[in-house]
């Protein structure tokens, strides 16, 4: 059976109960709102500290980011994630998150093929399609500058 | 008032997210991509930085900010090294959080065994 995209949104909209998707949202506003506002908690105390702004925000990245390897190697950060939902995977702690997560998980598949590889199996195409993308920009910009 | 607006354009990312969730068939991965470079693009196009000068960390701690952070790397670096810096900009003013993610990563994954996921 090959429903159509109509078809499908109605089959979809039976199945699971309308609220759903509401509580979705709120649940990534939230959780996703609450780890931005960490972050800025930490970016003021470490400009406090005497850091540039831009040491600062590099900062709260390193810093989160460790938060969330030691969370993920408790297993706490996969509670988190079924709870928050977006509110988890789009700030860097989901980034964080994706390498940590593998890395202990394919530990059993040897340090070089299971933990080096598997760690890159998300963070990879991220870093590839940024760095790229970042590539091309800085491309545009140097060729714009010759004239 | 700026952990408000951190709180809620942070948010409001997030969001954006979770509908790309619940209404496209996107995984986790490919949506991470999309935000990286859209952050990139959005950064070019002169929309993101507006955005980071208003909410801090509610644009930057998003992955988006991570695009962001890649592109004023490059410009920096272009500016300052020339055609060099176009491959040299993005990574290294990303350097930081990537180093972080594959330092703390693999500690992680010494101190830790792997569990059954499945349970």
């Amino acid at each position: 059976m090959k429903p159509t995209p109509g078809e499908y949104s109605k089959m979809t909209g039976k199945a699971s109960p309308p609220s759903s998707f509401v509580k979705d949202m709120i649940l990534a506003f939230v959780c996703g709102g609450a780890v931005c506002t960490v972050g800025q908690l930490l970016c003021g105390l470490y400009q406090n500290a005497g850091m540039s702004q831009t040491a600062a925000r590099s900062t709260v990245s390193v810093s989160l980011i460790g938060i969330v390897a030691i969370l993920t190697a408790f297993n706490v950060y996969d509670d988190f994630a079924k709870f928050a939902g977006a509110g988890s995977l789009v700030p860097i702690t989901g980034f964080a998150n994706a390498m940590v997560s593998p890395a202990i998980e394919f530990k059993t598949e040897g340090h070089v093929m299971g933990i080096g590889a598997k760690m890159f199996s998300i963070a990879g195409p991220v870093i590839l399609y940024g760095t790229f993308a970042s590539a091309v920009y800085g491309l545009i910009i140097w060729i714009f500058r010759l004239f | 008032m700026e952990y408000v607006k951190a709180f809620v354009v942070g948010g409001l990312i997030c969001v954006v997210g979770q509908v790309l969730i619940d209404f496209t068939k996107l995984t986790p991965a490919r949506i991470l991509v999309g935000y990286v470079v859209s952050g990139v693009l959005l950064t070019a196009l002169g929309v993101y930085e507006p955005l980071v000068n208003f909410a801090g960390a509610g644009a930057t701690v998003p992955l988006s900010g991570f695009g962001y952070t890649l592109a004023k790397g490059v410009e920096r670096a272009v500016r300052e090294d020339g055609l060099l810096g176009v491959l040299t900009g993005g990574l290294t003013a990303t350097a930081a959080g990537i180093s972080a993610a594959m330092v703390f990563g693999y500690l992680a994954a010494l101190i830790s065994r792997s569990s059954d996921k499945s349970k």
